[in-house]
């Protein structure tokens, strides 16, 4: 133990490092060092892993080798997060898939870009985070469960960061790619292209991507209708060297889909269109011995349309726009000191979240219906989150935590008024405290790596669930209003992970538990008459004693031979309420297995992927079982040398028997794509 | 250089002066017109005087109106004050003449300003029509008239009386009283009459009027949180609560019970039946 620290004298440097951070934001120029401690300690750099980190590598062309490994490098952002281990998708259509991590989805999250809070604008769940940006701009996914997330926000289930692709800085000077793709099944064209320039002072990453895709087929050919979408991502990042030490960063996103279908709800998307932007500045050395200060300022938009004006038949004409705003602030520094490495976190953001519902009669002389689904509220979340991870012998302890304050303000008169139909004395204004902490261990003893922690957190409702009004679910079909006087959801959590590896053979076991009290669901309220033509009946959101969920997996990567790996996973989950009652969305038994080949410029993959019978489906929240499936898809890859520059092209099959089948994930069991040959062409301009 | 900076600072506190009392400057407001706002809907030139009767609406209109008069000499341009007024609306029909429920004139805080309203059952229509017996006394003398005037059924065509046989056989009018609708919680009134005579509308108290609103447009569906009407004995009016979850068409299904609980007239809605015979209806 003779590695621990004086407690005082690091407890100092933490005060240092919250002052700095509070006051630290306007000093832009370095500090010079008063060197009044010079603290002569070795930084130790050799942290160990300890994270229950998941990484969703996406990356671009130029980086060569992951790109290859890539199945399908051209899929859409949702199919690279499906395939990952943690993250599995709901899917309501072809596009706009919304993540679930550890069995929970958005309201549970935190789904940042680049640590950017942004939030969607569709009241029915259209436009998860995840849809306003593209494979083209981003670098890879980090995925991290539980309280492990609370670095990005107040989170029950976890965090998702998807970090955008940068040259930064390499001396690479101009590059470019252009690649295209085409997939048979729902004639999915494909285009995109990026044009980079980066030397050490100055680098400006430009990328444009275009999908186009009609209905597709599920398996046996049936046509599913309204699948179609059409979509284009437009993104630039620039860096600029302001000194050795200093760096100024912008980045901004322009997203743009028009005419989605989604087959499983009644409703299509006109429009869905997010501008996003950021502005960071970024400090290797800070005040003192802190380092690698960097501050963030950004602003996002978002406009959702969403109408029937394509289906043939509906009960009533209406019109649901959603609009959601976030402006937001991040500022971070570290600091090493013997054996410890301090991480300090201020983050806030604001929201105003509107989204209305005009409804038109079907006697033309009557007057339009109209109703405010979300009454423009006001969010404003400040926090602070203080990590330390701490070195000891073949093994390392990490700390963490975050206190937030979240304001409410339903700043509608209207839509006040709305919610006072049903909560009479309802404020205007709320304010919540949020907390988090958490504990991770991580021993070695030779190869074998154990690692384990307790989490607490909670979370505040989501907009939806604290104010919406007369939201309808098309999956249980019912219609849902908000509570206002919702409690906070409190999760306490477990995690473990051993992993071993054997020669070639890597094995490792991980878990999860969540004991969640306050659990946020709709629950119904049978004295309530429905809002939309047809439901089954409303639900008011509720908290519920507790829920219990837990998540186990098995993951094993075996190396055949050089050219040949093997990976397996394994993953079973379970999520019940306090009388036993299943929760909605939970996977049963799920598996994949797949062979990898690489050899020179030859790659190939063969995936076999699915899930066995789900038994413990929930017929409350509107499930039904869902049959077993078992998938296979087959892609191959070859580059070519041309001149100087390099041509990559890659094709497969997926759902190579055409299986008809769903899975639990898929919103109101619609039939997942039938077989699909795909081709992609990418050519790097070095 | 200490005194130029006193006297900026002198000048600095006058301008805030100046320009704080700005605010509190302005010229008292001329008594307006206290019907300002209302129309006239009609003007009666008679024994020497003009009876004007103002509305919030643009004239005499089926259902409850309110109504506000004043009395102007015309030798003087003056409006009387303390003055007493009663009035008696009477339809000719072609068959036989009636009156409506009205209540008393009584004076306002303006003490030149009456009122008090009607609640018409009917529209005039070409063979028929309304007049309005008026009595009225100041400064020791009593003056009476009669004019003819037009009730017209409200523009938007909406329900808002109802005219009825009760199960206990007695004939009622039912009246909504003039809302403002809003997507909230909205204070409903009525008012109740029974038909006594064809001349005489006494109010009825302690009965209930059972509200449930619905929109025909959208599967019929409710709204939440509503409260039936009561009597209010200080007011003589029936108020309870409606909830309009949305803006549109809103059929507000009535039951009259009278103080033993029995249905007197109204059905419920269910899956078989639509509406109820006794409504109300709004639109915003
Ligand atoms: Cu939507
Ligand atoms: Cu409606």
């Amino acid at each position: 133990m003779k590695t621990i620290y004086p407690y005082g004298a690091w407890s100092g440097h933490l005060g240092n490092l919250i002052l700095a951070l509070c006051l630290g934001i306007i000093p832009l120029s370095p500090q010079k060092a008063q060197a009044q401690e010079p603290i002569l300690a070795p930084i130790i750099d050799s942290i160990l892993p300890i994270d229950l980190k998941e990484v969703i590598v996406i990356s671009s062309f130029n980086k060569g080798i992951e790109h290859k490994s890539q199945p399908k490098p051209l899929s859409t952002l949702d199919q690279y997060l499906e395939s990952s281990k943690k993250v599995s998708m709901v899917k309501r259509g072809a596009y706009a898939w919304d993540p679930m991590l550890n069995d929970m989805t958005s309201e549970r999250l935190s789904i940042t870009i680049d640590g950017m809070r942004i939030f969607g604008a569709c009241t029915d769940k259209m436009d998860p985070i995840t849809s306003y940006v593209d494979v083209s701009n981003l670098s890879d996914i980090q995925v991290e469960s539980g309280q492990q997330g609370a670095r990005h926000g107040n989170v029950i289930g976890g965090a998702l960061d998807m970090r955008l692709e940068k040259s930064d800085f390499r001396p690479l000077g101009w590059t470019g790619a252009v690649e295209t793709g085409y997939e048979s099944n729902n004639a999915a064209q494909i285009a995109g292209g990026e044009l980079n320039f980066s030397n050490q002072r100055f680098y400006v990453d430009m990328d444009l991507i275009y999908r186009k895709a009609d209905n597709y087929s599920a398996g046996g050919g049936e046509e599913v209708a309204f699948s179609q979408f059409e979509k284009y991502n437009l993104s630039t990042n620039a860096g600029y060297k302001v000194s050795e030490n200093q760096k100024l960063l912008a980045s901004f996103i322009f997203d743009e889909a028009r005419d989605v279908g989604y087959p499983a709800l009644p409703m299509d998307v006109s429009l869905a269109r997010a501008f996003i932007g950021s502005l960071s500045w970024l400090q290797d050395r800070f005040i003192g011995d802190l380092e690698n200060w960097e501050t963030k300022l950004y602003a996002n938009t978002i406009t959702h349309i969403m109408d029937d004006s394509q289906r043939p038949d509906v009960p009533i004409r209406m019109d649901m726009p959603g609009w959601s705003d976030t402006y937001g602030f991040y500022t971070q520094t570290e600091l090493a000191l013997d054996g410890h490495h301090l991480m300090g976190k201020l983050d806030g953001y604001y929201n105003r979240s509107q989204a209305e519902m005009t409804m038109y009669p079907n006697d033309p002389n009557e007057q339009d219906m109209f109703m405010l689904t979300w009454p423009d509220v006001r969010t404003l979340n400040s926090g602070i989150y203080l990590e330390d991870k701490i070195s000891l012998k073949e093994a390392s302890v990490k700390l963490s935590t975050r206190l937030a304050l979240q304001t409410f303000n339903v700043a509608d008169d209207f839509g006040l008024n709305s919610l006072r139909i049903f909560y009479p004395d309802m404020a205007q204004r709320q304010t919540r405290v949020l907390k988090s902490v958490s504990t991770h261990y991580h021993k070695q003893f030779k190869a074998l790596h154990l690692s384990g922690g307790f989490a607490y957190g909670d979370r505040a409702p989501s907009v939806s669930e604290g104010f919406g009004f007369y939201l309808f679910n098309s999956f249980d079909n019912h219609d849902y209003i908000g509570n206002p006087d919702l409690k906070n959801e409190k999760a306490l959590e477990a995690n473990f992970k051993m992993a071993l590896p054997i020669k070639n053979l890597n094995i490792a076991v991980e878990g999860n538990y969540f004991h969640t009290w306050d659990y946020i669901i709709g629950e119904i309220h049978p004295e309530l008459d429905v809002m939309t033509i047809g439901a089954d009946g409303v639900k008011v959101y509720t908290n519920l004693d507790h829920a219990n969920l837990y998540n186990v997996s098995l993951d094993m990567t075996y190396k055949l031979i050089s050219e040949l790996d093997w990976s397996g996973l394994v993953s079973y989950h379970r999520g019940t309420d306090q009388n036993g009652r299943n929760l909605p969305f939970i996977s049963p038994l799920a598996y994949s297995s797949r062979l990898t080949y690489g050899h020179g410029n030859f790659s190939g993959t063969l995936t076999l992927s699915g899930a066995l019978d789900q038994s413990d489906f929930s017929p409350d929240f509107g499930e039904d079982r869902t049959p077993a499936y078992t998938l296979l898809s087959l892609s191959l890859g070859k580059t070519f040398s041309i001149g100087g520059d390099t041509l990559y092209a890659k094709v497969g099959i997926e759902n190579i028997f055409d299986r008809y089948y769903s899975t639990y994930t898929d919103w109101n069991n619609i039939p997942r794509m039938g077989r699909n040959f795909f081709m992609t062409l990418s050519y790097a301009i070095n | 250089m200490k005194n130029i900076k006193s006297i900026f600072a002198l000048l600095v506190l006058s301008l805030g002066i100046v320009s704080c009392s700005d605010g509190t400057d302005d010229p008292l407001p001329v008594a307006d017109d206290p019907l300002e706002g209302f129309n006239l809907i009609g003007s009666f030139e008679t024994n020497g005087h003009a009876l004007e009767i103002y509305s919030e609406q643009e004239g005499f209109t089926t259902g409850y109106n309110e109504l506000f008069i004043r009395i102007k000499e015309l030798s003087t341009g003056n409006y009387v004050s303390d003055a007493t007024i009663h009035w008696n609306p009477v339809m000719h029909m072609t068959d036989k003449t009636h009156s409506c429920p009205r209540s008393e004139i009584s004076t306002t805080g303006e003490d030149t300003v009456y009122k008090g309203f009607i609640v018409f059952q009917m529209a005039s229509n070409d063979d028929e029509y309304w007049e309005l017996d008026l009595e009225y006394s100041f400064g020791g003398s009593t003056y009476t008239t009669t004019e003819q005037i037009t009730v017209n059924a409200p523009s938007d065509g909406k329900r808002t009386v109802n005219v009825f046989t009760g199960t206990d056989n007695v004939k009622y009018v039912l009246a909504m009283m003039p809302l403002t609708p809003e997507v909230a919680v909205n204070n409903l009134s009525a008012v109740l009459f029974k038909m006594e005579t064809m001349m005489s509308f006494p109010a009825v108290a302690d009965y209930t009027v059972a509200i449930d609103p619905r929109m025909p447009s959208m599967g019929n569906h409710s709204s939440p949180n509503n409260e039936d009407l009561l009597f209010d004995a200080d007011t003589g009016i029936y108020s309870g609560k409606l909830s309009l979850t949305m803006t549109g068409y809103w059929k507000i299904n009535l039951k009259l019970l009278n103080d033993q609980e029995d249905v007197l007239k109204g059905e419920d809605v269910t899956e078989e039946n639509e509406g109820s015979s006794l409504f109300f209806e709004i639109e915003f």
